[in-house]
C-alpha cells in the first residue's frame, strides 16, 4: 500500500487538515491576527439568524439550479454532435473548446468590460435581449443571467468533452440494429445515446453542481455580489466576511456550511442515480 | 512653513514614561543609576546612537516611493540603522499587514488609512499611542492640519502622523456642457437641481457615478448627511451614541437621493457603470458633473489632458439652503498615516524620524512635485508657482479651512458593518430600499 502514501499525505495536509481547522475556527472569534478566542456556538447562532446568509443561500441554490438546467442540455447536444463523423466537425469542435483554455479570471474581466453600458456592447446588445438602456449588470435579473451565461460559456466545453468521449463509446452495433428496425436519428438519440450516457450525466452533474456551489471569481470580478446583493452567493459572502470584515470565525462557519451542502449534494446524486451499482452500459459485459 | 527642527531635549525626557522598554537596543550601559538612565533616554530617538534594522511599510507607488526613500536616507544616512522601505501593492497591502502585524517580521513604521484600518490593531495594543509626543511638543502637533490629524484619532488618541496627500472629495464639472445648456457651475443645491433638470432634458447624463463598484455612492451619502444634519450625525453613528442611524438627517438623505435618481440625475444605466468608467464619462462629454476624490484630477491629467486645460472646473459640494451642516465641512480620505508599531525595538527612533521628516520642507516639496498635497500646515508658499497651483491651492484651502474632515464612512465604522452599509446604499439608489429599510439594514448589521 506504500504507493498511495504520497497521495494520502498530500490529501491530509492540503484537504483534511484545513477542513478540520475551518470547522474549529467556526467556533472562535479571530480577526486574522492575535489570539483566537473561543466563542462556542456564537457564530452558528448568528448564522442561523442572519438574513443575509438566508438570502445568499437562496441565490446560491437558484444559481446552481440554473447552471445545471442550462449547461446539461447544451453539453449533451454539443458532445453528441462532436462525437459524430460530420464534415467540419473537428474544426468546429476545436473552436467550441477554446473557452476551456482560458482562465476564469480572464473570462470574467473580458465580460465585465464587454457589458459596460457606455464603453462596452451593452447599449447595443441590451435592447435585443430586453434591457433597453443597456443596464444589464445594474439590474438584479440581468446580473444573475450574466453569471449563468458566463459560467455556461466557460464550462459547457468541458462537459461537452465528457459527453463526446462517452458518446464515442456507445457501441455502433446498437445503432446498426436500430437502423435495421427502422429507427430515425431522433429515436436513436432518445432510446440509445441518452440511456448509454446516464453515468456520464451523473459525473457531469456532480462536477457542475459542486462547481457552481463554489463559484466565486466570476461573481467577484463581474458583479461584485451586486447590484444591491442580487448575486451575493455564499462563497462571496464568505469572502466578504473573511477578507473584508476580517471575521475569520464567522467566515469559517459559512465555509463549513458550504462544505456540508456540497458534500451532501454529491452524495445524494450518486446515491439516487444508481451510480454506485455500476452496471456496465457496454454490450455483453 | 515648518523648518526642520532639532528635537528639544525635554521631549524625550518626557516621553520616556511611555516607552521605556524601547530603550533596550540603544542602551549601552549596564549602569542603572538614575542619571545614567536619563542620559540613555535622551539619546533614545537619535539614530546616530541606535543600531539595527527599521522596516517601513508603504504601498507600492512609483511616484511616492522614491520620496519616502529619500526621506529615510536623509534621516538615517550615516548611522548604524538600516532603514528598509518595504513596498506592497495596494490590493494585497491590507491582507499582508493583517497577517504579519503580530509576527516577528512586523513593520516598525507602517502606512495605513487611519480609522477602521488600524482600529483593531490599536485595541490589541499593537500601535504606539503618539498622543504624549504630540501633546508634549506643540510645534510637532501644529505642523499638521488639525482637522486631518484629528480624523486619524482612535478612541480619542493619536496613532498616525499624516505622511502624504489629502484626498478630500469635491465636485468636478465639464464646463463645455454647461456652456451648451447656458448654465453656470452650481454653488447651491438649487443651482445643482436646476442643472440636473437641464441636462436630463438635453439627454446628457447630469451626474456620472460608478454605482457598480458601490463605494462611489458613499460620497453622496457622506456629503448629503453632513450638509443636512452636520458632522455630529455620523459621529454618533460611528461611536454608537445618540440616535445613530435613526437620525432624521439620514432619512432626509435617503429621500434626497431617491429624488435625484427619480429626476434622472445619474442617467438610466448608472447601476452598470464601473468606477473606472465614470471619470471618462465626464471628460468625454457624456456626463456633466461628478462627485469624486481629489485624485480624479490626476486621472483626468493622464487620460484627457486636453479636457483639464479646456473644460474642467471644480468646486465644493453645494451648500443645502436649509441644512444644518457647515458648508465648509469636507468628506474624503483625510490622508494616509504612518503609525509606529508598539513592539518596535526602535520605537523612539521611528517617532523621531516622523517628527523630523513628515513636515519638513524638503519632504513637502518632494511630495508636491509628484502631485501629492500633504496635510502639513502653512505650505501655501510652497504651492505657489506649482504647475497645478490653481487646483492644488483649492484642494489645500478646502482641507485647511474645513471645520471637520470626515473620514470615509466605510473606513470609519467597524469593518463588519461596512459591506452591509454599502449594499444598503446601492439598494437605495436602485430603489429597492426606502429610508426606513435603509436604517433597518444598517441597524441589523450593527447589532
Amino acid at each position: 500500500m506504500g504507493y498511495v502514501l504520497p497521495a494520502v499525505v498530500f490529501f491530509t495536509v492540503f484537504a483534511v487538515v484545513p477542513l478540520v481547522l475551518v470547522v474549529v475556527l467556526s467556533f472562535t472569534s479571530w480577526p486574522g491576527f492575535g489570539d483566537i478566542r473561543w466563542t462556542g456556538l456564537d457564530n452558528w447562532e448568528r448564522l442561523i439568524g442572519d438574513e443575509r446568509v438566508r438570502e445568499s443561500t437562496g441565490i446560491t441554490l437558484a444559481l446552481t439550479a440554473s447552471t445545471w438546467l442550462t449547461q446539461t442540455p447544451m453539453a449533451i447536444a454539443i458532445g453528441v454532435w462532436a462525437a459524430g463523423r460530420q464534415r467540419n466537425r473537428a474544426v468546429l469542435s476545436t473552436i467550441f473548446f477554446l473557452p476551456l483554455l482560458m482562465s476564469s479570471a480572464a473570462i470574467a474581466v473580458l465580460f465585465h468590460r464587454f457589458l459596460d453600458p457606455n464603453y462596452g456592447m451593452a447599449r447595443d446588445l441590451g435592447p435585443l435581449i430586453g434591457f433597453p438602456d443597456g443596464n444589464i449588470l445594474g439590474t438584479a435579473h440581468g446580473a444573475f443571467l450574466v453569471i449563468v451565461f458566463v459560467s455556461a460559456w466557460q464550462w459547457v466545453p468541458f462537459h461537452s468533452l465528457l459527453y463526446q468521449a462517452a458518446a464515442r463509446n456507445v457501441p455502433t452495433v446498437l445503432y446498426d440494429a436500430a437502423t435495421i428496425d427502422g429507427a430515425g436519428r431522433w429515436d436513436m438519440f432518445w432510446r440509445i445515446t441518452l440511456p448509454q450516457l446516464r453515468y456520464t450525466v451523473v459525473t457531469s452533474s456532480v462536477i457542475m453542481i459542486v462547481g457552481s456551489l463554489i463559484t466565486f471569481e466570476t461573481v467577484l470580478l463581474i458583479t461584485g455580489g451586486g447590484p444591491g446583493g442580487a448575486t451575493r452567493i455564499l462563497p462571496y459572502l464568505m469572502y466578504s466576511a473573511g477578507f473584508e470584515a476580517f471575521e475569520m470565525g464567522y467566515a469559517s462557519a459559512i465555509a463549513t456550511v458550504l462544505v456540508v451542502v456540497a458534500t451532501a449534494f454529491s452524495l445524494l446524486i450518486v446515491r439516487f442515480s444508481g451510480f454506485t451499482k455500476m452496471r456496465s452500459t457496454l454490450e455483453g459485459m | 512653513m515648518t523648518a526642520p527642527r532639532t528635537i528639544p531635549r525635554r521631549t524625550f525626557l518626557a516621553a520616556l514614561g511611555a516607552g521605556a522598554t524601547a530603550l533596550a537596543t540603544t542602551s549601552c550601559s549596564d549602569d542603572s543609576n538614575g542619571s545614567q538612565a536619563a542620559a540613555d533616554l535622551d539619546s533614545a530617538g537619535d539614530p546616530a546612537q541606535a543600531s539595527g534594522e527599521l522596516d517601513v511599510w508603504v504601498l507600492q507607488e512609483d511616484a511616492v516611493n522614491p520620496v519616502s526613500r529619500a526621506s529615510l536616507d536623509r534621516f538615517f544616512g550615516g548611522t548604524d540603522v538600516k532603514a528598509n522601505l518595504i513596498t506592497e501593492p495596494n490590493e494585497s497591502y491590507r491582507d499582508v499587514l493583517q497577517t504579519i502585524i503580530d509576527q516577528d517580521e512586523r513593520p516598525d513604521i507602517f502606512f495605513n488609512w487611519g480609522g477602521g484600518s488600524i482600529r483593531s490593531y490599536v485595541r490589541a495594543g499593537l500601535v504606539e499611542d503618539l498622543t504624549p509626543y504630540l501633546e508634549e511638543d506643540s510645534e510637532f502637533k501644529n505642523a499638521f492640519l488639525q482637522s486631518v490629524l484629528q480624523a486619524g484619532q482612535i478612541d480619542g488618541a493619536y496613532y498616525g502622523i499624516p505622511m502624504r496627500t489629502m484626498q478630500p472629495k469635491l465636485m468636478f464639472y465639464n464646463t463645455a456642457l454647461f456652456d451648451q445648456v447656458g448654465l453656470e457651475v452650481p454653488t447651491t443645491w438649487q443651482d445643482f437641481l436646476d442643472a440636473v433638470d437641464a441636462f436630463a432634458a438635453e439627454d446628457i447624463t447630469p451626474v456620472a457615478v460608478g454605482a457598480a463598484d458601490q463605494w462611489p455612492l458613499l460620497m453622496w451619502f457622506e456629503y448629503l448627511t453632513d450638509r443636512l444634519g452636520g458632522a455630529q450625525v455620523f459621529q454618533d453613528i460611528a461611536e454608537g451614541t445618540g440616535e445613530g442611524w435613526a437620525h432624521p438627517a439620514i432619512t432626509r438623505t435617503v429621500e434626497t437621493i431617491r429624488d435625484l435618481v427619480d429626476r434622472g440625475a445619474f442617467g438610466d444605466a448608472f447601476a452598470s457603470v464601473a468606477y473606472d468608467d465614470s471619470g471618462p464619462l465626464l471628460s468625454d462629454g457624456r456626463a456633466a458633473m461628478m462627485l469624486s476624490g481629489s485624485w480624479e484630477y490626476t486621472n483626468f491629467l493622464e487620460d484627457a489632458p486636453g479636457f483639464v486645460t479646456n473644460s474642467l472646473a471644480w468646486g465644493p459640494f453645494p451648500a443645502l439652503e436649509d441644512g444644518e451642516g457647515d458648508p465648509e465641512n469636507v468628506a474624503g480620505n483625510p490622508t494616509n498615516y504612518f503609525s509606529v508599531h508598539a513592539d518596535s525595538p526602535l520605537k523612539e527612533v521611528a517617532i523621531n524620524y516622523l517628527k523630523q521628516e513628515m513636515a519638513s520642507d524638503t519632504y513637502v516639496q518632494d511630495l508636491l512635485d509628484v502631485g501629492d498635497i500633504p496635510a502639513v500646515a502653512n505650505i501655501e508658499t510652497l504651492i505657489e508657482g506649482h504647475e497645478h497651483e490653481e487646483y492644488f491651492g483649492f484642494v489645500y484651502a478646502m482641507a485647511a479651512n474645513a471645520p471637520n474632515f470626515q473620514l470615509s464612512w466605510d473606513q470609519a465604522i467597524a469593518r463588519p458593518q461596512a459591506q452591509p452599509m454599502l449594499e444598503a446604499m446601492e439598494n437605495v439608489f436602485l430603489g429597492n430600499l426606502d429610508a426606513e429599510g435603509f436604517v433597518q439594514a444598517n441597524e441589523d448589521a450593527a447589532s
